[in-house]
C-alpha cells in the first residue's frame, strides 16, 4: 500500500472518527460523503466516535496475510459502537475471554507492519471495557 | 426479450493443474463446450469470460483478447469481455451472455470463466482473495476470507444453535459427491471427525470447512430458444437470471447471519421463473465455506432461518434427500477455481437435467438453480434452468 493511501485515512484510523448525517440523524464508520439513507440530499459532518462498543461477533484468526503473520493468532471481530455503527477491527484480550456481547473500547494499537523496513500502521483497535 | 437455452457445456478437471496454464485451460473448456453443441468457432458472435483476478494471480489484465485470441477468434474480431465481481465472476458472465442473447443483440455466444490460483504462493493468493472485502475498512485491520466466514459461523452458532458437527457434516457430504465426479479436485470421502479434527483456520472454520484453491476453467454455449433444438436434442431452457447487490463489507449487513443480496436475486429469481423455492428439485450453491451451504439454502427458502445446520446434518441435502445441494461436490469437493465456479455450476445442472451425471445422477431433476456468491454477499447471481 502507498503512503498517500493509508495517510488520507489517518484522522479516521487513529481518531475513529467516522461521519454523521444531519438530515436523517444516522451515524457512519467508516465515514461516508454519501448517507445511504439520503443519498443526493445527504448532509454528512465528520464525527469523532466515544469508542465504546459491544461484540457482534469474533473469530480468531490463525492463517493469515503475509501483513499479519507475526500477530497470529488473533480476535478479529465486528464491533458495534454505542452511537450505531458497526465496524471490523482486532479486539486485543485473553482468547479464553473473547465472548459475544462483551463490552469493549477503543485504544490506539499498532496494525501492522509491511516488512522490516516497511511502514508501521497504526489505528484503532478494541480492549474490553472491564479487566478480567 | 428471447429466450435463451443452453446447447452445449465443456469443463475442465479442478485442482493443481501445475502442467496447464490459463490459456490451455480456458481452450479446453471452450472447445469441450463447442463440440458439445456442435457449433462451428466461426458461428460465435460473442465471448464472456468470468475472471477474478488475472493481475494477481498470473499478472496478466486483458483476459477478454487473450482468450478470443488463442481460442483461434481474434481473426473473426468477435467482441470478446471479462467480467469481474470477485467469486461471482463466472456466474455474471453467464448473465452477461444471456443477456445478449435475450436482447437480440447477439445469437451465439460463449460465457466461460476461468481462474488459474496456484502459479503464486499461497500468502498471494490469501491476499488477491481478501481483495474480495473491503481493503480499507476489512483487509487493513486483517481480515481474511474464512475469518469473515467464520464471524458469521459463530454469530448462526449463538443465534440458532448450529453446531460445529452440523457444519461439518456440509463438507462430508459435499466430499461424497466429489468422489462421484471425475472432475473434482478431492474425490475422497472425510468423516465428522477428521474435519474437526483438521487444523483450525479461523475459529470456528477449520481447514476442511473451507473450500480450497483451484485451477480450472468451464464454459457454457448459450443461443436463442426458438433455434436451440437446431443443435441439440436436449437443450436446457434459462428459466430466470437474476442478480443483486449488497454491502461490500460484512460489518454493515443488516443481519450478519443472512446474505440479503441472495435473498434479493432469489425473490428476483422465483418472480421471473413464476416459480417458488418448492419448485426447485435440486441447486448448486456457493459453499466457499461450510457456513455459507447452511446460510445459502435458508437464504435461498429451501429451509427455514435457522435450521439449515440441522437440515444439513439430518441428509435433507444430500443426493435422495429432499433437495440435493451441490451434487458436483460444490466448491469445497469439486474445487474453487473463483472465475470459474459460476460456470461450472450451470455445466452441473445442465448435465443433471439432461440425465448426463454418472454415479451421482438424480432422480426426476426438472428445475435447477445456481446460486454464485462474490466476496463475503456483495454480489450474489441467481440462475433458474429447466428442461
Amino acid at each position: 500500500m502507498t503512503v498517500a493511501r493509508f495517510w488520507r485515512r489517518l484522522k479516521n484510523l487513529y481518531n475513529l472518527i467516522g461521519t454523521h448525517c444531519e438530515k436523517c440523524g444516522e451515524y457512519h464508520y467508516p465515514p461516508r460523503n454519501l448517507c445511504p439513507k439520503c443519498r443526493r440530499s445527504s448532509r454528512t459532518v465528520p464525527f469523532k466516535f466515544k469508542g465504546l462498543g459491544e461484540v457482534v461477533t469474533y473469530t480468531i484468526i490463525h492463517s493469515s496475510t503475509k501483513d499479519f503473520e507475526k500477530q497470529t493468532p488473533y480476535i478479529l471481530a465486528i464491533i458495534k459502537l454505542n452511537e450505531g455503527p458497526h465496524l471490523t477491527s482486532q479486539v486485543i484480550c485473553d482468547h479464553k475471554d473473547i465472548h459475544i456481547g462483551m463490552k469493549v473500547r477503543s485504544a490506539f494499537r499498532k496494525l501492522g507492519e509491511e516488512s522490516d523496513k516497511g511502514m508501521l500502521y497504526y489505528g484503532t483497535k478494541f480492549v474490553p471495557l472491564v479487566r478480567g | 426479450m428471447r429466450d435463451v437455452a443452453i446447447i452445449g457445456v465443456g469443463c475442465t478437471e479442478f485442482g493443481e493443474l501445475w502442467d496447464r496454464s490459463f490459456r490451455d485451460i480456458f481452450v479446453e473448456a471452450g472447445v469441450s463446450a463447442l463440440e458439445d453443441a456442435n457449433v462451428q468457432g466461426g458461428k460465435i458472435d460473442a465471448l464472456y469470460v468470468g475472471n477474478m483476478s488475472g493481475g494477481r494471480f498470473i499478472e496478466q489484465e486483458h483476459i477478454g483478447s487473450l482468450i478470443a485470441d488463442y481460442s483461434g477468434l481474434a481473426g473473426f474480431h468477435i467482441p470478446s469481455t471479462r467480467v469481474e465481481a470477485a467469486c461471482a465472476s463466472g456466474g455474471l458472465a453467464l448473465r452477461q451472455g444471456i443477456i445478449a442473447v435475450a436482447s437480440g443483440y447477439h445469437d451465439i455466444v460463449i460465457a466461460g470463466g476461468a481462474e488459474k490460483m496456484t502459479d503464486v504462493d499461497v500468502e498471494t493468493t490469501t491476499d488477491a482473495l481478501a481483495a474480495a472485502a473491503d481493503r480499507e475498512w476489512e483487509g487493513v485491520m486483517g481480515a481474511t476470507f474464512p475469518g469473515l466466514y467464520a464471524m458469521i459461523a459463530r454469530l448462526h452458532m449463538h443465534k440458532y444453535g448450529t453446531t460445529s458437527e452440523q457444519l461439518a457434516s456440509v463438507a462430508v457430504k459435499n466430499h461424497h459427491n466429489g468422489t462421484m465426479n471425475p472432475k473434482a479436485q478431492f474425490q475422497n470421502e472425510i468423516s465428522i471427525d477428521a474435519v474437526l479434527n483438521s487444523v483450525m483456520v479461523a475459529d470456528p472454520l477449520h481447514v476442511f470447512d473451507c473450500s480450497p484453491i483451484s485451477d480450472g476453467a468451464a464454459a457454457v454455449v448459450l443461443a436463442p430458444a426458438e433455434i436451440a433444438k437446431k443443435f441439440t436434442d436436449t437443450p436446457i431452457y434459462v428459466k430466470a437470471s437474476a442478480q443483486a447487490s449488497g454491502t461490500l463489507s460484512l460489518h454493515d449487513r443488516p443481519d450478519i447471519t443472512t446474505i440479503d443480496a441472495t435473498v434479493a436475486a432469489a425473490k428476483r429469481a422465483y418472480k421471473m421463473a413464476n416459480l417458488t423455492s418448492k419448485d426447485i428439485d435440486f441447486a448448486e450453491v456457493h459453499d466457499c465455506f461450510t457456513i455459507a451451504e447452511i446460510c445459502a439454502i435458508e437464504d435461498l427458502g429451501f429451509v427455514k432461518k435457522g435450521e439449515g445446520g440441522k437440515a444439513s446434518i439430518e441428509g435433507m441435502t444430500a443426493i435422495g434427500g429432499k433437495i440435493p445441494i451441490n451434487t458436483s461436490g460444490g466448491l469445497k469437493a469439486c474445487g474453487h477455481p473463483v472465475g470459474a465456479t459460476g460456470v461450472k455450476q450451470a455445466v452441473e445442472v445442465v448435465l443433471q437435467l439432461r440425465g448426463e451425471a454418472g454415479k451421482r445422477q438424480i432422480d426426476g431433476a426438472e428445475i435447477g438453480l445456481t446460486h454464485n456468491v462474490g466476496g463475503s454477499g456483495g454480489t450474489a447471481v441467481i440462475h433458474i434452468f429447466g428442461r
